[in-house]
C-alpha cells in the first residue's frame, strides 16, 4: 500500500516535471469560486497579453506542499495564494522568494505601488490581492426569525439544527469568544489568557454534539443546501455565489466577522520565477483587482480600486460594492485575523482544539 | 545411506569426468545467480524507494538538528550551562551574533518554528529580536532583555538548552503525550493535551472491531463460496470480486451517500418508520462511519483467504465424521474448524495490518470520534508541518505492529498461515 502510494507520487511528480514547460505557469489557490474568478480576471487577461498559458491547481491551504517542493528542490508550483500568517512564515523561513516592490505597476494617477496599496498587502515575500472574510450563512427557509448575532449561532435551542464549523482552531476560538459575549477588540488579549481560552472551549463544548466539521472551502454552500445544516461558518464569497448565482435561500450574519488577507507568493526556486513574477503584476494592478471584485465580493487590496468596483457579472442589479467584508454594516463588530497570535499560539492551541476535537 | 556410502567409497563422475558434487553445487550457483539477478530490479526498487526513505524519515523522529545547525554560536555555550544558574553575558553574546547572522540568512523562521514547538509563543519571541538584533550593543543582557522581557526568564533559556541537542527524545515523548524536561525527565502533559495514546487505543481498537466483524461476516461467506456447486460459487466470487476491484475512494464516497443523514439508509429507515424525518440517525462522520466502511472496504481480504483454504479441506473428513456418529455441530467444530485455523490467521492478520494504518476512509468519514493514529501524522506532515513528531508517531505505530506481530507469532505461529 505504502509502495503503491509512493510509486504514485513519484510517477504523478515526473509527469508534472515533464509536463510543465517554459510557457507555463502553475497558479495555485483555493478552488471553487474564489479560483473561478482569479481566472476570469487574472488567468485569462494575462495569457491573452502573454501568450503563456496558466495551469490552475486547487489546494486547501497551509505551506506544507511548499516546504515539501522547496526541500525537495522539485518545485512545480510558481504563484502561490496564501494567508497572511503563511506569507510572513514562509518568507521567515527562507521558502518563498522575495518579491521587488518597486517593480510593481503604480496606481492610474501615478502614485506608487507602495502608497497605493492598504497597510499589511505589501511583504517582503508577498503581494496581497484580496481582504476576505469568516463569518457564518444560514439558512433562511429553517428559521423564522433570522439569526442576527454570534450569539445567535450558540444558541442551538432558539436556532435549532446542525452547525457547520471549520476543523481548525483558528477563527473558530475568536468566534466563540465573540459568541459568549466578548467585543471583538478584546478577544485577542482574552484568548492569550489560560481562562480565556478555557471560556472558548467551554463555549464550543455547548454546541460540539450539533457540529459538522469541514475542511475545504466549497464545502459549507454544500452542507447548507443539502440540508446538512441550518447554520455554517463560511467564507463570505463563496456563500455570495451560492446566493447570487444559484438564488439559494442563504443569509449572511455579519456580526462577529473575521476578515483576513490574502496574498501572492512564489516558492523558493521557481522554475519560472520571471514569468510567475510577471503574472504578479498584471494581477494586481489596478484594473485587475477591480476586475475580480465583480466576480467574487472579496476587497481588492489597492485603494485605487475601490472606486472602480462595479457589479455582478451576471447579474447588473447587484452592486458588488455593498457585499465586501470592508462596509460599515459589515465592520460594526468585526475582528481582523491577528497573525502574529496565530503564529505565536497556533501550534499549542490547534494541539488543544484536536485533543479537544478527539474527546 | 545408500548415498553416503557412495561418497565414501567413489566419488560419482559426470560423463564429462568432474565430479558430480562440484558440477552440481556449479549449476546450483548459476541458478541462483539468475534467480537473483531477476528479484534485483524489485529488490533495487525497495530498498532505494521504500526502505531508505523510511528508514531516514523515522530517523526525524529521533533527530532534528535545525537549532545546532543554525544556532552556531550558542549551542556550544548552551552545553556547558547547567541549566539552573542565571545566563551569562556571554550567551547573551552568542544569541544576539546568532539572531544577526539568522536574520541576515533568512533562517530565523527555521529556528522560531522549532523553538516554538518546544515553547509556545517563543516564534515572535525570535522573530522579533533578530529583527532589531542588528542595532543592539553591549552588554547585551541588559539590551535584549529590553527587546523582550521574556530573554530574563530563565525557562526560556531552559527551553533552548533542551532544543540544542540534536539527538533528542522530546518527539517520541510527544508522541506519547509526555513532555521532556531540561533536567531529563519526562511528565505527563496536562489532561487537556493528551491526545496520541488516547488515539493509539482507538486505532488498535477500530482494527480488532473490524477484525472480528469481518470474521463474523466472512467466514459464512467464504464457506458458501467453497461448498456451492461451482457456477454459482463462481457467480458469488464476482461479487465478492467486484468491490475488491473498485477503488477505495469510490467506495468510501458510496458510503457517505448510503449513510449520510439525507442518504438512502436513512431515507429507507423514514419510510419503514424506525425513524422520523426530523431525528434521523447519525451513521456517518462518526465511528460508527468509519467501522461500517472499513468492515466492507477490508471484508474480501478476510474473505479470500478463508475461502482459499476452505478449497483444500477434503468434505470426505466432515463425512467420515459423521459416519462415526458426530453431530452436525460437533463435525463443524471438532473436524472442519480447525483447518480453517491457518486461514482464519491469515485473514485476520492481514486485515488488522491494513486496518492499524488505514487513512483516507477515516479521513473521510470518521469525522471527530472515528479518526485514527494515521489521520494525525498525515496532519502533522500536511497542516502543523512538525514533521519529527509524525516520524515519532510513525515509529511507535510500527513498534506497536511489530510488537503485535511478534505476539501473533507466539500464540499461533507464523508458519501456521496460509494465504492461499
Amino acid at each position: 500500500m505504502k509502495l503503491f502510494k509512493l510509486t504514485f507520487a513519484t510517477v504523478s511528480a515526473l509527469f508534472v516535471a515533464f509536463g510543465a514547460n517554459a510557457e507555463s505557469i502553475t497558479v495555485v489557490s483555493w478552488g471553487g469560486a474564489y479560483t473561478k474568478s482569479q481566472v476570469e480576471a487574472y488567468h485569462k487577461p494575462w495569457s491573452q497579453k502573454t501568450g503563456n498559458q496558466v495551469v490552475s491547481e486547487d489546494y486547501s491551504g497551509g505551506l506544507a506542499e511548499v516546504k515539501a517542493q522547496v526541500e525537495s528542490g522539485n518545485v512545480t508550483w510558481d504563484v502561490v495564494d496564501v494567508e497572511l500568517s503563511d506569507a510572513l512564515q514562509g518568507c521567515d523561513e527562507g521558502i518563498l522568494e522575495e518579491i521587488d516592490h518597486s517593480t510593481l505597476p503604480a496606481a492610474p494617477d501615478g502614485s506608487p505601488a507602495t502608497q497605493d496599496f492598504l497597510p499589511g498587502a505589501l511583504q517582503d515575500c508577498a503581494v496581497g490581492n484580496i481582504v476576505w472574510s469568516t463569518l457564518y450563512a444560514y439558512d433562511k427557509t429553517k428559521f423564522d426569525t433570522p439569526p442576527t448575532t454570534m450569539a445567535d449561532f450558540f444558541d442551538i435551542e432558539k436556532f435549532p439544527g446542525k452547525r457547520g464549523m471549520r476543523k481548525l482552531g483558528k477563527a473558530m476560538l475568536e468566534m466563540a469568544l465573540m459568541g459568549d459575549g466578548v467585543p471583538a477588540a478584546e478577544v485577542y488579549d482574552l484568548l492569550g489568557t489560560e481562562e480565556g481560552v478555557q471560556r472558548a472551549f467551554a463555549k464550543l463544548d455547548t454546541i460540539k454534539d450539533h457540529v459538522v466539521w469541514w475542511e475545504a472551502g466549497a464545502q459549507p454552500p454544500q452542507l447548507l443546501a443539502d440540508g446538512e445544516v441550518s447554520m455554517t461558518i463560511t467564507w463570505n464569497g463563496r456563500i455570495f455565489n451560492a446566493i447570487a448565482q444559484e438564488k439559494q435561500p442563504f443569509g449572511l450574519v455579519w456580526d462577529g466577522q473575521i476578515y483576513d488577507l490574502d496574498l501572492f507568493v512564489i516558492p523558493k526556486g521557481s522554475k519560472n520565477k520571471e514569468a510567475a513574477l510577471d503574472f504578479i503584476r498584471f494581477s494586481t494592478d489596478t484594473k485587475r483587482l477591480a476586475d475580480q471584485a465583480s466576480w467574487i465580493p472579496y476587497g481588492p487590496l489597492r485603494n485605487s480600486s475601490i472606486p472602480l468596483i462595479g457589479t455582478f457579472h451576471s447579474d447588473p442589479s447587484i452592486k458588488m460594492i455593498d457585499h465586501m467584508p470592508t462596509t460599515e454594516v459589515a465592520l460594526k463588530n468585526a475582528l481582523q485575523n491577528d497573525f502574529e497570535f496565530w503564529a505565536d499560539n497556533g501550534e499549542e492551541l490547534n494541539e488543544r482544539f484536536n485533543a479537544w476535537l478527539a474527546n | 545411506m545408500q548415498a553416503s556410502q557412495n561418497k565414501k567409497n567413489e566419488q560419482m563422475l559426470t560423463s564429462d569426468g568432474i565430479p558430480l558434487k562440484k558440477k552440481l553445487s556449479k549449476s546450483l550457483f548459476r541458478s541462483r545467480l539468475r534467480a537473483f539477478g531477476l528479484v534485483t530490479p524489485l529488490l533495487l526498487l525497495i530498498s532505494i524507494g521504500f526502505v531508505f526513505p523510511i528508514l531516514v524519515f523515522l530517523t526525524r523522529g529521533i533527530y532534528n538538528d535545525t537549532f545546532e545547525k543554525y544556532m552556531v554560536n550558542l549551542t556550544p555555550v548552551l552545553a556547558e550551562w547547567n541549566g539552573i544558574s542565571e545566563p551569562t553575558e556571554e550567551m547573551f553574546e552568542a544569541l544576539v551574533l546568532d539572531l544577526v547572522w539568522l536574520k541576515e540568512t533568512k533562517n530565523i523562521g527555521k529556528v522560531a518554528s522549532r523553538m516554538n514547538r518546544e515553547m509556545s509563543g517563543s516564534r515572535s519571541l525570535f522573530t522579533s529580536s533578530a529583527r532589531k538584533a542588528k542595532k543592539l550593543e553591549a552588554p547585551y543582557k541588559e539590551s535584549l532583555i529590553k527587546v523582550k522581557k521574556k530573554w530574563g526568564d530563565l525557562e526560556t533559556w531552559r527551553a533552548m538548552k533542551v532544543t540544542s541537542h540534536s539527538l533528542t527524545p522530546v518527539f517520541l515523548a510527544s508522541a506519547l503525550d509526555m513532555k521532556y524536561t531540561a533536567e531529563g525527565s519526562f511528565i505527563q502533559k496536562s489532561e487537556d493535551r493528551r491526545i496520541h495514546v488516547k488515539l493509539f487505543i482507538r486505532t488498535l481498537e477500530i482494527s480488532l472491531i473490524v477484525v472480528i466483524a469481518g470474521l463474523i461476516l466472512g467466514y459464512p461467506v467464504a464457506f458458501l463460496l467453497a461448498n456451492l456447486p461451482i457456477r454459482i460459487s463462481n457467480l458469488l466470487l464476482i461479487l465478492v470480486l467486484l468491490p475488491f476491484w473498485t477503488s477505495l475512494l469510490v467506495r468510501t464516497t458510496a458510503w457517505i451517500a448510503m449513510l449520510q443523514g439525507q442518504g438512502v439508509l436513512n431515507d429507507l429507515f423514514v419510510v419503514f418508520g424506525i425513524a422520523t424525518d426530523e431525528d434521523r440517525f447519525t451513521l456517518i462522520y462518526n465511528k460508527a462511519g468509519t467501522l461500517i466502511s472499513m468492515t466492507h472496504i477490508l471484508l474480501p481480504f478476510m474473505i479470500l483467504p478463508i475461502y482459499s483454504v476452505m478449497k483444500t479441506i477434503p468434505p470426505s473428513y466432515v463425512r467420515a465424521a459423521k459416519s462415526m456418529g458426530a453431530t452436525n455441530w460437533t463435525a463443524f467444530w471438532r473436524i472442519y474448524f480447525p483447518q480453517t485455523i491457518p486461514g482464519i490467521g491469515a485473514g485476520a492478520i492481514l486485515v488488522f495490518i491494513l486496518a492499524i494504518s488505514f487513512y483516507i476512509t477515516p479521513a473521510l468519514v470518521g469525522g471527530q470520534d472515528g479518526t485514527m493514529i494515521s489521520n494525525f501524522i498525515d496532519y502533522h506532515m500536511r497542516k502543523s508541518l512538525n514533521w519529527s513528531l509524525a516520524a515519532a508517531m510513525g515509529g511507535v505505530l510500527l513498534v506497536i505492529i511489530l510488537f503485535l506481530y511478534w505476539i501473533y507469532d507466539r500464540v499461533v505461529g507464523i508458519d501456521n498461515m496460509k494465504l492461499g
